[in-house]
């Protein structure tokens, strides 16, 4: 199935096709990760841009053919990410579909559900959201209260969701709500629900995040009446799945459709940085402690590249199998966000100034970077939980 | 994790057959010969290794590997020493094993021909050999020489003193660095040319270890012993990035025993009716020092695949051994703390570790020694 001079041609296409049309600039910012689409203007552009690598065969190359999918290698789609990455085109909008949902889909799904959703997840036709999180139970995920209730052929759903990604701009929302109070654990009674977002008693209210800008929804679900053959599994499995689905996050699980959701800061970018901040007269990168602190920020973020390749060289990883691939979102996530936090610091008294401001510095990419890295070490589990959970499952260590 | 575009930068790892069989041939060795009993046995001992495990070494062709088959050797690299120190690292092993390795790069780099031909058949065969490079001034940089050689006649005569010359007691042969005619220099001294009394035992803080220092006062050497001296301080680049590359070694495999001693004791250990390892405080800073630990062996893996390439493996081998350095003291000054009492006696393990990185560290610059180093190749 894997044929090399295939893979070398499908390479070669899928650079020139992303140097051709990588979009030329926007007169508006366009948002560096999934969870940053605050206006309907990036909305559609990134729908559009979605749709177009799609349909040129550069999203879900792998995936089945009949459900939407491209049918190749895994490969292939590797060598269309890579292609992205190096043109560092904009982001995959629909993030929760192409890396959550759809993998989840296709490894545990139905035939009809597979049917159903994944060529619009691919195809951005269908935007998904995820509905994990409570306002009141948020690193504490098992104790979620939303309630879903049988009622013929319905469950009636009431309950809020917060830091929904996108949540109004979604069609469907992977929904984990509570059909049993009364179960023996609280983890039993909970199910997976694939949710529509659009109906009655359904409510998405924008967050204003701490950039003063928008990404995320609370959603309200009152007396939201949605369809039995929503649930995913059976009722009381709701908590595996969402386990599950946590890992393709969390990247120890792959399947993923491919592209990228997040546009990472290169460390470089604080190198030039740093040549051109004054200090006591002086270029900062003159600055020996400066000095000592950038050499400091390369070797992790080369760490980190590193990390995911030896992760694929076995005799590298045999004393803890799944150390490199559960550790890496404390680690990446802790260091853009220092990175940034740095960055600030050698700007002098333009670390004053906002996005926004002509005299800030690259219009405060640093500045704005640093609070949305927050988004990353709060989402997805707190980096104390990260902590938690290496120490769990990587160290063997008791439970909290 | 593909859905995320980092930096534009590609970093380099790979592992050769030949590295991931000695990781396996290294682990098993090592648990065999060197576990946590026979380390105690040796702490006392005048030679602080054995003679037996370290026939055994060469029997296995180890002190071979870097040297190139016409010379005697294997004709493997220095990525292949790495598995091996590191996991003598693990346990914490000592013999004259790496200055012997580091003894045979130097004369490889920077040997006369007569010298390659003879010497290095002989250290591919086992002979022990160490490094003298330390002075008073105790400055990292290696061409701060004040020990010296001058000629009379056709012989040198030598002056100085040289410290740390790590299990010199056992070597046959010893490489002196010094100054001769304003300009580092390198020599190769046999040891049965010299009276014990030169060799004066160190109290060292690394227990598992043993250092002397080596009166050079009025000693006569050939000429011959001299090594090329235009190649002196590409010689004496070469013993620092060989012997930092494979300190890193040793300290990331310490650092993961350690690591792996301390979460032992956060496993079993019980107070106010919890093991101890259930408190974040202790668990969320065990995970700290994992991730440093595993960042440094990334480094560590890809320092042993680009050591040969001129400039990259420089970079790399100063980021796996700053890296390494900070993880294993971080670790191992932790694993005391998190000993309590325990922590704070002889018995524990703890301390020997924390020692031994010290050691470490002081050997061929520190962490920030070799940051300063890479912000000039970086900026």
């Amino acid at each position: 199935m894997l044929d090399a001079k295939d893979l070398d041609a499908f390479t070669q296409d899928a650079k020139n096709w992303f140097k051709e049309n990588a979009p030329k600039e926007t007169d508006f910012m366009l948002p560096l990760t999934f969870m940053e689409v605050g206006t309907d203007e990036q909305f559609h552009f990134l729908r559009d841009w979605q749709n177009k690598v799609y349909e040129a065969g550069y999203l879900g190359a792998h995936w089945p053919k009949e459900y939407g999918g491209g049918g190749l290698d895994k490969a292939f789609q590797d060598a269309a990410t890579r292609a992205m990455a190096v043109e560092r085109t904009p982001i995959m909008l629909n993030a929760i579909g192409l890396n959550w949902t759809g993998p989840l889909l296709i490894d545990r799904g139905s035939e009809a559900e597979k049917k159903k959703y994944i060529r619009g997840i691919l195809s951005a036709e269908e935007i998904w959201c995820q509905g994990f999180s409570e306002p009141d139970h948020g690193s504490d995920l098992g104790n979620a209260q939303t309630r879903a209730v049988r009622d013929g052929d319905d469950y009636v759903i009431n309950g809020s969701k917060i830091w929904t990604t996108q949540g109004n701009y979604a069609d469907h929302m992977i929904l984990l709500a509570r059909t049993n109070p009364e179960a023996e654990s609280k983890y039993k009674g909970l199910s997976f629900f694939l949710a529509p977002m659009k109906g009655e008693g359904i409510q998405t209210v924008p967050i204003r995040k701490l950039t003063g800008e928008y990404g995320f929804t609370q959603t309200f679900f009152d007396d939201a009446r949605i369809s039995a053959d929503c649930l995913m599994g059976a009722e009381g499995e709701g908590w595996l799945i969402a386990m599950q689905t946590l890992e393709y996050e969390r990247g120890a699980r792959s399947g993923q459709a491919g592209g990228h959701v997040m546009m990472l800061s290169d460390p470089n970018d604080i190198i030039d940085l740093a040549r051109t901040a004054q200090l006591n007269g002086k270029p900062a990168i003159e600055d020996e402690a400066i000095r000592e602190e950038l050499v400091h920020l390369m070797t992790e973020a080369r760490a980190l590249g590193l990390a995911s390749r030896r992760d694929k060289l076995q005799p590298l990883t045999q004393d803890r199998p799944m150390s490199l691939a559960l550790g890496g979102k404390l680690s990446s996530t802790d260091f853009y966000q220092r990175l940034n936090a740095f960055a600030i610091t050698l700007q002098g008294t333009r670390a004053a100034y906002y996005v926004g401001d002509d005299s800030a510095h690259d219009n405060g990419i640093w500045q704005r970077g640093y609070l949305n890295s927050f988004s990353a070490t709060i989402g997805g589990g707190t980096s104390q939980i990260q902590r938690n959970i290496i120490g769990e499952h990587v160290l063997g260590l008791p439970k909290s | 994790m593909s859905a995320y575009v980092g930096p534009g930068i590609t970093p380099t790892i790979g592992l050769s057959e030949e590295q991931a069989q000695l990781i396996d041939i290294a682990a098993a060795f090592c648990r065999d010969k060197s576990p946590m009993d026979k380390v105690r046995s040796l702490l006392d001992e005048e030679t602080g290794f054995d003679p037996a495990v370290w026939s055994e070494m060469v029997d296995l062709g180890w002190t071979g590997i870097a040297i190139p088959e016409e010379f005697g050797g294997i004709g493997l690299g220095l990525g292949e020493v790495v598995p091996l120190v590191e996991y003598m690292g693990r346990a914490m092993m000592s013999s004259p094993f790496v200055g012997t390795t580091l003894a045979a790069q130097a004369v490889l780099r920077g040997g006369t021909d007569e010298q390659k031909q003879t010497l290095l058949p002989k250290l591919a065969g086992g002979a022990p050999a160490s490094l003298a490079l330390c002075e008073a001034h105790a400055d990292w940089n290696l061409e701060n020489l004040s020990c010296t050689a001058k000629a009379d006649g056709e012989a040198l005569v030598l002056s100085g003193t040289k410290y740390l010359v790590i299990h010199a007691a056992a070597a046959e042969l010893i490489i002196v660095s010094l100054s001769y005619e304003g300009a580092p220099a390198l020599l190769v001294l046999p040891k049965a040319d010299i009276e014990a009394s030169r060799l004066t035992r160190e109290k060292i803080i690394d227990d598992t270890q043993r250092a002397y220092a080596l009166d050079l006062e009025g000693i006569r050497v050939p000429k011959s012993a001299l090594m090329d001296v235009s190649l002196a301080s590409e010689t004496l680049a070469h013993i620092e990035l060989t012997a930092s590359l494979l300190l890193a070694a040793d300290m990331c495999g310490g650092a993961f025993s350690c690591i792996d001693y301390t979460l032992d004791y956060l496993k079993t250990r019980k107070q106010f009716g919890k093991l101890i390892g259930s408190y974040q405080s202790l668990k969320h800073t065990a995970v700290d020092a994992h991730q440093a630990y595993e960042r440094a062996r990334s480094h560590l893996y890809s320092a042993a695949f680009l050591v040969d390439q001129q400039g990259e493996g420089e970079m790399a081998v100063r980021m796996a051994k700053a890296e390494a350095g900070e993880a294993y003291s971080f670790a191992a000054d932790r694993a005391i703390q998190f000993h309590g009492g325990f922590g704070f006696t002889y018995d524990c393990d703890a301390q020997l570790y924390r020692r031994r990185a010290i050691m470490g560290c002081a050997q061929h610059g520190d962490a920030r020694y070799h940051r300063r180093k890479l912000a000039d190749l970086m900026f």
